[in-house]
Protein backbone atom coordinates (compact mmCIF):
# COMPACT_ATOMS: atom_id res chain seq x y z
CA UNK A 1 0.00 0.00 0.00
CA UNK A 2 2.81 2.39 0.95
CA UNK A 3 4.62 1.65 -2.28
CA UNK A 4 1.51 2.22 -4.36
CA UNK A 5 0.79 5.53 -2.58
CA UNK A 6 4.36 6.69 -3.17
CA UNK A 7 4.06 5.86 -6.83
CA UNK A 8 0.74 7.70 -7.04
CA UNK A 9 1.99 10.90 -5.40
CA UNK A 10 5.22 10.93 -7.37
CA UNK A 11 3.23 10.22 -10.50
CA UNK A 12 0.96 13.22 -9.98
CA UNK A 13 3.93 15.55 -9.62
CA UNK A 14 5.65 14.15 -12.67
CA UNK A 15 2.44 14.20 -14.72
CA UNK A 16 2.25 17.99 -14.29
CA UNK A 17 5.71 18.30 -15.83
CA UNK A 18 4.85 15.91 -18.64
CA UNK A 19 1.70 17.82 -19.49
CA UNK A 20 3.74 20.98 -19.92
CA UNK A 21 6.13 19.21 -22.28
CA UNK A 22 3.37 17.60 -24.32
CA UNK A 23 2.19 21.01 -25.39
CA UNK A 24 5.49 21.46 -27.19
CA UNK A 25 5.14 18.33 -29.31
CA UNK A 26 6.56 14.86 -29.16
CA UNK A 27 9.92 13.26 -29.73
CA UNK A 28 10.73 11.13 -32.71
CA UNK A 29 12.53 7.87 -32.13
CA UNK A 30 12.82 4.51 -33.85
CA UNK A 31 10.43 1.78 -32.76
CA UNK A 32 13.25 -0.75 -32.70
CA UNK A 33 17.03 -0.53 -32.93
CA UNK A 34 19.26 -3.47 -33.69
CA UNK A 35 21.76 -4.10 -30.93
CA UNK A 36 24.97 -2.19 -31.54
CA UNK A 37 23.61 -0.03 -34.37
CA UNK A 38 23.71 3.74 -34.44
CA UNK A 39 20.44 5.61 -33.99
CA UNK A 40 19.06 9.10 -33.54
CA UNK A 41 16.41 10.56 -31.27
CA UNK A 42 14.82 13.82 -32.34
CA UNK A 43 13.43 16.02 -29.60
CA UNK A 44 11.06 18.96 -29.91
CA UNK A 45 10.79 22.23 -28.05
CA UNK A 46 13.63 24.46 -27.00
CA UNK A 47 16.07 24.91 -24.18
CA UNK A 48 18.34 22.52 -22.39
CA UNK A 49 17.27 19.13 -21.13
CA UNK A 50 18.65 15.83 -19.97
CA UNK A 51 18.01 12.75 -22.04
CA UNK A 52 17.74 9.46 -20.20
CA UNK A 53 17.59 6.04 -21.81
CA UNK A 54 16.61 3.63 -19.09
CA UNK A 55 16.41 -0.12 -19.26
CA UNK A 56 17.36 -3.20 -17.31
CA UNK A 57 20.08 -3.84 -19.87
CA UNK A 58 21.69 -0.40 -19.97
CA UNK A 59 21.30 3.15 -18.73
CA UNK A 60 22.44 6.22 -20.70
CA UNK A 61 22.28 9.91 -19.87
CA UNK A 62 23.07 12.91 -22.12
CA UNK A 63 22.78 16.66 -21.83
CA UNK A 64 20.91 17.79 -24.93
CA UNK A 65 19.51 20.83 -26.61
CA UNK A 66 15.77 20.41 -27.20
CA UNK A 67 14.72 20.64 -30.82
CA UNK A 68 17.90 18.99 -32.00
CA UNK A 69 18.62 15.42 -32.92
CA UNK A 70 20.74 13.39 -30.52
CA UNK A 71 22.95 10.90 -32.30
CA UNK A 72 24.05 7.68 -30.66
CA UNK A 73 26.95 6.08 -32.49
CA UNK A 74 27.26 2.36 -33.15
CA UNK A 75 27.91 0.40 -30.00
CA UNK A 76 26.02 2.80 -27.71
CA UNK A 77 23.14 0.43 -27.00
CA UNK A 78 23.97 -3.25 -27.33
CA UNK A 79 21.86 -5.11 -24.78
CA UNK A 80 18.49 -6.19 -26.13
CA UNK A 81 15.53 -5.02 -24.13
CA UNK A 82 12.76 -2.51 -23.67
CA UNK A 83 14.02 1.03 -23.03
CA UNK A 84 12.34 4.08 -21.64
CA UNK A 85 13.38 7.39 -23.20
CA UNK A 86 12.95 10.52 -21.09
CA UNK A 87 13.66 14.14 -21.99
CA UNK A 88 13.70 16.08 -18.74
CA UNK A 89 13.87 19.84 -18.99
CA UNK A 90 13.70 22.43 -16.25
CA UNK A 91 9.93 22.52 -16.27
CA UNK A 92 8.85 19.72 -18.53
CA UNK A 93 9.36 16.03 -19.15
CA UNK A 94 8.54 13.86 -22.11
CA UNK A 95 8.90 10.12 -22.38
CA UNK A 96 8.44 7.27 -24.80
CA UNK A 97 9.85 3.79 -25.20
CA UNK A 98 11.45 1.59 -27.81
CA UNK A 99 13.05 -1.83 -28.14
CA UNK A 100 16.61 -2.87 -28.79
CA UNK A 101 16.46 -6.17 -30.65
CA UNK A 102 19.26 -8.72 -30.96
CA UNK A 103 21.59 -8.43 -33.93
CA UNK A 104 20.34 -10.65 -36.72
CA UNK A 105 23.67 -12.42 -37.19
CA UNK A 106 24.33 -15.29 -34.78
CA UNK A 107 27.74 -15.16 -33.14
CA UNK A 108 27.61 -17.76 -30.41
CA UNK A 109 25.90 -21.05 -29.65
CA UNK A 110 25.34 -22.41 -26.21
CA UNK A 111 25.36 -26.14 -26.95
CA UNK A 112 24.75 -28.88 -24.44
CA UNK A 113 25.03 -32.50 -25.55
CA UNK A 114 24.13 -35.44 -23.35
CA UNK A 115 25.30 -37.98 -22.46
CA UNK A 116 29.05 -37.80 -22.95
CA UNK A 117 29.27 -41.61 -23.07
CA UNK A 118 26.67 -44.20 -23.98
CA UNK A 119 26.30 -47.72 -25.42
CA UNK A 120 26.09 -48.26 -29.16
CA UNK A 121 22.77 -48.77 -30.92
CA UNK A 122 20.44 -46.60 -28.82
CA UNK A 123 17.60 -44.84 -30.65
CA UNK A 124 17.53 -41.12 -29.78
CA UNK A 125 20.14 -41.90 -27.14
CA UNK A 126 22.02 -38.64 -27.73
CA UNK A 127 20.38 -35.23 -27.39
CA UNK A 128 21.71 -31.78 -28.06
CA UNK A 129 20.12 -28.47 -27.14
CA UNK A 130 21.25 -25.03 -28.28
CA UNK A 131 20.50 -21.44 -27.50
CA UNK A 132 21.53 -18.93 -30.17
CA UNK A 133 23.16 -15.61 -29.25
CA UNK A 134 24.41 -12.57 -31.11
CA UNK A 135 27.80 -10.92 -30.62
CA UNK A 136 26.51 -9.05 -27.55
CA UNK A 137 25.21 -12.26 -26.02
CA UNK A 138 21.60 -11.35 -26.67
CA UNK A 139 19.35 -14.37 -27.24
CA UNK A 140 18.20 -14.33 -30.87
CA UNK A 141 14.51 -15.12 -30.62
CA UNK A 142 13.82 -14.94 -34.37
CA UNK A 143 13.47 -18.41 -35.99
CA UNK A 144 16.92 -19.56 -37.07
CA UNK A 145 17.81 -22.92 -38.66
CA UNK A 146 20.38 -24.90 -36.70
CA UNK A 147 22.17 -27.89 -38.19
CA UNK A 148 22.98 -30.80 -35.87
CA UNK A 149 25.51 -33.36 -37.13
CA UNK A 150 26.73 -36.51 -35.43
CA UNK A 151 29.64 -38.19 -37.16
CA UNK A 152 31.71 -41.20 -36.15
CA UNK A 153 35.22 -42.22 -37.19
CA UNK A 154 33.87 -44.68 -39.76
CA UNK A 155 32.36 -41.76 -41.67
CA UNK A 156 28.69 -42.29 -40.82
CA UNK A 157 26.91 -38.95 -40.44
CA UNK A 158 23.49 -38.22 -39.03
CA UNK A 159 22.18 -34.76 -39.77
CA UNK A 160 19.10 -32.85 -38.66
CA UNK A 161 18.15 -29.24 -39.31
CA UNK A 162 15.93 -27.70 -36.68
CA UNK A 163 14.52 -24.16 -36.63
CA UNK A 164 14.81 -22.40 -33.29
CA UNK A 165 11.79 -21.28 -31.39
CA UNK A 166 12.33 -18.45 -28.91
CA UNK A 167 16.06 -18.89 -29.47
CA UNK A 168 16.17 -22.58 -28.57
CA UNK A 169 16.35 -25.81 -30.57
CA UNK A 170 17.10 -29.43 -29.84
CA UNK A 171 17.70 -32.68 -31.71
CA UNK A 172 17.90 -36.35 -30.83
CA UNK A 173 20.41 -38.68 -32.48
CA UNK A 174 20.86 -42.45 -32.51
CA UNK A 175 24.09 -43.86 -31.21
CA UNK A 176 25.64 -45.81 -34.06
CA UNK A 177 26.54 -49.50 -34.24
CA UNK A 178 30.29 -48.95 -33.91
CA UNK A 179 32.13 -47.98 -30.78
CA UNK A 180 34.38 -44.94 -30.84
CA UNK A 181 34.47 -41.22 -30.22
CA UNK A 182 31.77 -39.43 -32.18
CA UNK A 183 31.74 -35.73 -32.93
CA UNK A 184 28.47 -33.89 -32.30
CA UNK A 185 28.34 -30.47 -33.92
CA UNK A 186 25.71 -27.73 -33.83
CA UNK A 187 26.15 -25.20 -36.59
CA UNK A 188 24.60 -21.99 -37.91
CA UNK A 189 26.44 -20.75 -40.95
CA UNK A 190 30.06 -20.33 -39.94
CA UNK A 191 29.32 -20.54 -36.23
CA UNK A 192 29.64 -23.97 -34.74
CA UNK A 193 30.12 -25.70 -31.45
CA UNK A 194 31.31 -29.30 -31.10
CA UNK A 195 31.14 -31.94 -28.41
CA UNK A 196 32.64 -35.41 -28.26
CA UNK A 197 30.37 -38.31 -27.42
CA UNK A 198 31.95 -41.64 -26.53
CA UNK A 199 30.11 -44.68 -27.81
CA UNK A 200 31.01 -47.82 -25.92
CA UNK A 201 30.06 -51.43 -26.63
CA UNK A 202 26.72 -52.63 -25.36
CA UNK A 203 26.07 -55.68 -23.22
CA UNK A 204 27.72 -58.96 -24.27
CA UNK A 205 25.78 -60.89 -26.85
CA UNK A 206 25.96 -64.65 -27.52
CA UNK A 207 28.24 -65.26 -24.54
CA UNK A 208 29.78 -68.70 -24.94
CA UNK A 209 32.35 -70.75 -23.00
CA UNK A 210 34.20 -73.98 -23.64
CA UNK A 211 35.45 -76.48 -21.05
CA UNK A 212 38.31 -78.95 -21.00
CA UNK A 213 40.05 -81.09 -18.42
CA UNK A 214 43.23 -79.58 -16.98
CA UNK A 215 44.81 -81.93 -14.49
CA UNK A 216 42.38 -82.36 -11.61
CA UNK A 217 40.47 -79.24 -12.62
CA UNK A 218 38.25 -78.05 -15.41
CA UNK A 219 39.54 -75.19 -17.58
CA UNK A 220 36.77 -72.76 -18.67
CA UNK A 221 37.41 -70.25 -21.46
CA UNK A 222 34.97 -67.94 -23.18
CA UNK A 223 34.98 -67.09 -26.85
CA UNK A 224 35.94 -63.46 -27.52
CA UNK A 225 33.17 -61.49 -25.85
CA UNK A 226 31.36 -59.05 -28.15
CA UNK A 227 28.16 -57.03 -28.11
CA UNK A 228 25.32 -57.64 -30.54
CA UNK A 229 26.94 -55.27 -33.07
CA UNK A 230 30.25 -57.10 -33.01
CA UNK A 231 32.12 -54.56 -30.88
CA UNK A 232 34.58 -56.09 -28.44
CA UNK A 233 33.37 -55.74 -24.88
CA UNK A 234 36.12 -53.88 -22.95
CA UNK A 235 38.65 -55.69 -20.80
CA UNK A 236 37.77 -55.53 -17.15
CA UNK A 237 34.12 -56.39 -17.73
CA UNK A 238 33.23 -59.04 -15.19
CA UNK A 239 32.22 -62.53 -16.33
CA UNK A 240 30.76 -64.88 -13.74
CA UNK A 241 31.27 -68.65 -13.87
CA UNK A 242 28.99 -70.77 -11.69
CA UNK A 243 29.42 -74.49 -11.03
CA UNK A 244 26.60 -76.43 -9.34
CA UNK A 245 27.18 -79.95 -8.07
CA UNK A 246 25.67 -82.33 -5.48
CA UNK A 247 23.62 -79.54 -3.94
CA UNK A 248 26.66 -77.26 -3.66
CA UNK A 249 27.66 -74.23 -5.74
CA UNK A 250 30.89 -72.38 -6.56
CA UNK A 251 31.01 -68.97 -8.19
CA UNK A 252 34.02 -67.16 -9.63
CA UNK A 253 34.04 -63.57 -11.02
CA UNK A 254 36.68 -63.04 -13.68
CA UNK A 255 37.50 -59.78 -15.52
CA UNK A 256 37.87 -59.96 -19.26
CA UNK A 257 41.49 -59.92 -20.37
CA UNK A 258 42.42 -59.62 -24.04
CA UNK A 259 38.73 -60.02 -24.85
CA UNK A 260 38.19 -63.34 -23.12
CA UNK A 261 37.64 -64.68 -19.60
CA UNK A 262 39.18 -67.87 -18.34
CA UNK A 263 39.32 -69.71 -15.06
CA UNK A 264 40.03 -73.14 -13.56
CA UNK A 265 37.44 -74.64 -11.24
CA UNK A 266 37.29 -77.88 -9.32
CA UNK A 267 36.24 -80.75 -11.51
CA UNK A 268 33.07 -82.47 -10.24
CA UNK A 269 31.58 -85.20 -12.32
CA UNK A 270 28.01 -84.33 -13.34
CA UNK A 271 28.38 -80.66 -12.40
CA UNK A 272 26.42 -78.01 -14.26
CA UNK A 273 28.57 -75.02 -15.24
CA UNK A 274 27.08 -71.73 -16.48
CA UNK A 275 28.49 -68.38 -17.55
CA UNK A 276 27.00 -64.88 -17.34
CA UNK A 277 27.98 -61.22 -17.55
CA UNK A 278 25.74 -58.78 -15.77
CA UNK A 279 22.19 -59.63 -16.76
CA UNK A 280 23.31 -61.53 -19.86
CA UNK A 281 23.30 -65.32 -19.58
CA UNK A 282 25.63 -67.43 -21.67
CA UNK A 283 25.65 -71.12 -22.38
CA UNK A 284 25.52 -73.98 -19.87
CA UNK A 285 27.68 -77.13 -19.82
CA UNK A 286 27.09 -80.45 -18.04
CA UNK A 287 30.57 -81.63 -17.09
CA UNK A 288 31.41 -85.33 -17.37
CA UNK A 289 34.95 -86.41 -16.67
CA UNK B 1 -2.89 -30.88 -18.92
CA UNK B 2 -6.00 -29.23 -17.48
CA UNK B 3 -5.18 -30.68 -14.10
CA UNK B 4 -1.70 -29.34 -14.43
CA UNK B 5 -2.95 -25.86 -15.29
CA UNK B 6 -5.37 -25.85 -12.38
CA UNK B 7 -2.64 -26.85 -10.00
CA UNK B 8 -0.33 -24.15 -11.29
CA UNK B 9 -3.06 -21.50 -11.12
CA UNK B 10 -3.93 -22.57 -7.59
CA UNK B 11 -0.28 -22.43 -6.65
CA UNK B 12 0.15 -18.93 -7.94
CA UNK B 13 -3.00 -17.68 -6.34
CA UNK B 14 -1.49 -18.87 -3.11
CA UNK B 15 2.07 -17.76 -3.67
CA UNK B 16 1.68 -14.56 -5.62
CA UNK B 17 1.48 -12.83 -2.26
CA UNK B 18 4.92 -14.16 -1.43
CA UNK B 19 6.59 -13.73 -4.76
CA UNK B 20 5.38 -10.25 -5.57
CA UNK B 21 3.11 -8.31 -3.26
CA UNK B 22 0.97 -6.68 -5.90
CA UNK B 23 1.62 -8.45 -9.15
CA UNK B 24 -1.16 -10.45 -10.73
CA UNK B 25 0.16 -13.73 -12.05
CA UNK B 26 -1.35 -15.77 -14.83
CA UNK B 27 0.20 -19.02 -15.99
CA UNK B 28 -0.65 -20.39 -19.41
CA UNK B 29 -0.43 -24.14 -20.01
CA UNK B 30 3.08 -25.09 -21.13
CA UNK B 31 3.69 -25.03 -24.87
CA UNK B 32 6.74 -27.21 -24.88
CA UNK B 33 9.14 -28.23 -27.57
CA UNK B 34 11.40 -31.08 -26.65
CA UNK B 35 11.08 -34.75 -25.77
CA UNK B 36 11.24 -34.44 -22.04
CA UNK B 37 7.97 -34.18 -20.12
CA UNK B 38 7.90 -31.38 -17.61
CA UNK B 39 6.98 -32.58 -14.13
CA UNK B 40 4.44 -30.32 -12.46
CA UNK B 41 6.69 -29.82 -9.48
CA UNK B 42 9.54 -28.69 -11.71
CA UNK B 43 7.43 -26.19 -13.64
CA UNK B 44 5.96 -24.82 -10.45
CA UNK B 45 9.39 -24.41 -8.85
CA UNK B 46 10.84 -22.69 -11.90
CA UNK B 47 8.01 -20.15 -12.07
CA UNK B 48 8.10 -19.54 -8.33
CA UNK B 49 11.86 -18.90 -8.47
CA UNK B 50 11.50 -16.63 -11.50
CA UNK B 51 8.84 -14.52 -9.79
CA UNK B 52 11.06 -14.23 -6.75
CA UNK B 53 13.83 -12.94 -8.99
CA UNK B 54 11.76 -9.82 -9.64
CA UNK B 55 11.97 -9.03 -5.94
CA UNK B 56 15.74 -9.13 -5.87
CA UNK B 57 15.87 -7.23 -9.17
CA UNK B 58 13.67 -4.50 -7.72
CA UNK B 59 15.74 -4.23 -4.56
CA UNK B 60 19.03 -4.28 -6.44
CA UNK B 61 18.04 -1.48 -8.83
CA UNK B 62 16.40 0.62 -6.15
CA UNK B 63 19.41 0.40 -3.84
CA UNK B 64 22.02 0.20 -6.61
CA UNK B 65 23.36 -2.97 -5.02
CA UNK B 66 24.31 -5.63 -7.53
CA UNK B 67 25.03 -8.16 -4.78
CA UNK B 68 21.29 -8.45 -4.17
CA UNK B 69 21.00 -10.17 -7.55
CA UNK B 70 23.18 -13.09 -6.52
CA UNK B 71 20.55 -15.46 -5.12
CA UNK B 72 18.40 -15.33 -8.25
CA UNK B 73 20.57 -14.44 -11.25
CA UNK B 74 23.55 -16.14 -12.78
CA UNK B 75 25.72 -15.93 -15.88
CA UNK B 76 24.82 -13.48 -18.60
CA UNK B 77 21.72 -12.16 -16.87
CA UNK B 78 23.60 -11.33 -13.70
CA UNK B 79 26.51 -9.81 -15.61
CA UNK B 80 24.27 -7.53 -17.66
CA UNK B 81 22.13 -6.43 -14.73
CA UNK B 82 25.27 -5.80 -12.67
CA UNK B 83 26.69 -3.63 -15.44
CA UNK B 84 23.44 -1.66 -15.61
CA UNK B 85 23.49 -1.03 -11.87
CA UNK B 86 27.08 0.16 -12.15
CA UNK B 87 26.02 2.56 -14.92
CA UNK B 88 23.27 3.87 -12.64
CA UNK B 89 25.80 4.43 -9.87
CA UNK B 90 28.15 6.28 -12.22
CA UNK B 91 25.34 8.52 -13.47
CA UNK B 92 23.72 9.18 -10.09
CA UNK B 93 20.55 7.41 -11.17
CA UNK B 94 18.29 5.05 -9.29
CA UNK B 95 15.33 3.20 -10.74
CA UNK B 96 12.41 1.60 -8.99
CA UNK B 97 10.78 -1.25 -10.86
CA UNK B 98 7.42 -2.51 -9.66
CA UNK B 99 5.97 -5.48 -11.49
CA UNK B 100 2.19 -5.29 -11.78
CA UNK B 101 1.22 -8.31 -13.85
CA UNK B 102 2.83 -11.42 -15.27
CA UNK B 103 1.44 -13.65 -18.01
CA UNK B 104 3.74 -16.65 -18.08
CA UNK B 105 4.24 -19.66 -20.26
CA UNK B 106 6.92 -22.35 -20.25
CA UNK B 107 8.06 -22.89 -23.84
CA UNK B 108 11.14 -25.12 -23.62
CA UNK B 109 12.43 -27.80 -21.29
CA UNK B 110 15.77 -29.01 -22.59
CA UNK B 111 16.15 -32.77 -23.14
CA UNK B 112 18.76 -33.20 -20.44
CA UNK B 113 16.67 -31.21 -17.96
CA UNK B 114 19.25 -28.49 -17.42
CA UNK B 115 17.33 -25.47 -18.67
CA UNK B 116 13.80 -24.15 -18.79
CA UNK B 117 12.71 -21.28 -21.01
CA UNK B 118 9.74 -19.06 -20.20
CA UNK B 119 8.02 -16.16 -21.83
CA UNK B 120 6.43 -13.50 -19.68
CA UNK B 121 4.25 -10.60 -20.73
CA UNK B 122 5.05 -8.23 -17.91
CA UNK B 123 3.37 -5.02 -16.96
CA UNK B 124 5.46 -2.89 -14.67
CA UNK B 125 6.01 0.61 -13.41
CA UNK B 126 9.36 2.27 -13.46
CA UNK B 127 10.31 5.34 -11.49
CA UNK B 128 13.50 7.16 -12.48
CA UNK B 129 15.40 9.25 -9.97
CA UNK B 130 18.42 11.38 -10.81
CA UNK B 131 20.32 12.42 -7.70
CA UNK B 132 17.20 11.60 -5.69
CA UNK B 133 14.93 13.79 -7.83
CA UNK B 134 12.08 11.94 -9.49
CA UNK B 135 12.31 12.44 -13.24
CA UNK B 136 9.45 10.28 -14.44
CA UNK B 137 7.17 7.42 -13.56
CA UNK B 138 5.96 5.28 -16.40
CA UNK B 139 3.79 2.23 -16.81
CA UNK B 140 5.36 -0.11 -19.34
CA UNK B 141 4.67 -3.51 -20.76
CA UNK B 142 7.13 -5.84 -22.40
CA UNK B 143 7.46 -9.44 -23.37
CA UNK B 144 10.37 -11.11 -21.66
CA UNK B 145 12.19 -14.28 -22.62
CA UNK B 146 13.79 -15.99 -19.67
CA UNK B 147 16.10 -18.99 -19.45
CA UNK B 148 16.49 -20.64 -16.07
CA UNK B 149 19.10 -23.16 -15.05
CA UNK B 150 19.18 -25.23 -11.89
CA UNK B 151 21.46 -24.36 -8.99
CA UNK B 152 21.83 -26.30 -5.75
CA UNK B 153 18.34 -25.77 -4.41
CA UNK B 154 16.59 -23.48 -6.87
CA UNK B 155 16.27 -22.31 -10.45
CA UNK B 156 18.27 -19.19 -11.29
CA UNK B 157 17.77 -16.77 -14.16
CA UNK B 158 20.53 -17.08 -16.77
CA UNK B 159 18.96 -15.15 -19.66
CA UNK B 160 16.59 -12.24 -19.00
CA UNK B 161 15.69 -10.23 -22.03
CA UNK B 162 12.78 -8.14 -23.21
CA UNK B 163 11.65 -8.56 -26.81
CA UNK B 164 9.14 -6.59 -28.89
CA UNK B 165 5.58 -7.76 -28.26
Amino acid sequence: MRTRLAFLLSGMAVAMMQLAFAQDGSMSLPKTVEAGNAFTIQSTGSGKATLYIIGLGQVLKRNVQLGEATFFPAGSLYNAGHYLVVFAGDSSTESDSFDVVPASKPADLSFLAKPSRLPVGLHDGITGAVYVFDAYHNLIAAPTPVSFELSNPSGTVQKRVVVTREGAAWAGMDSTARQGMDRFVARIGEISSARVVGQVPGDPCGLKMNARQSGQQVQLVTDPVRDCNGNAVPDGTIVTFTEAYNGGQSTVDVPLKHGIAEVQMASHNGATISVASGVVLGNQIRWEK
Amino acid sequence: MLKSLLILCAFFTATSGIASAQAAVRVEPPNLQGPRPLPEQTGTAAIRDYLQSWQSLRAAFEQNRADLLDPDFVGTARDKLTDTIQQQVNLGIRTHYQDRAHDLQIVFYSPEGLSIELTDKVEYDVKVLDHERVKTIQHLSARYVIVLTPAEVRWRVRVFQAAPE
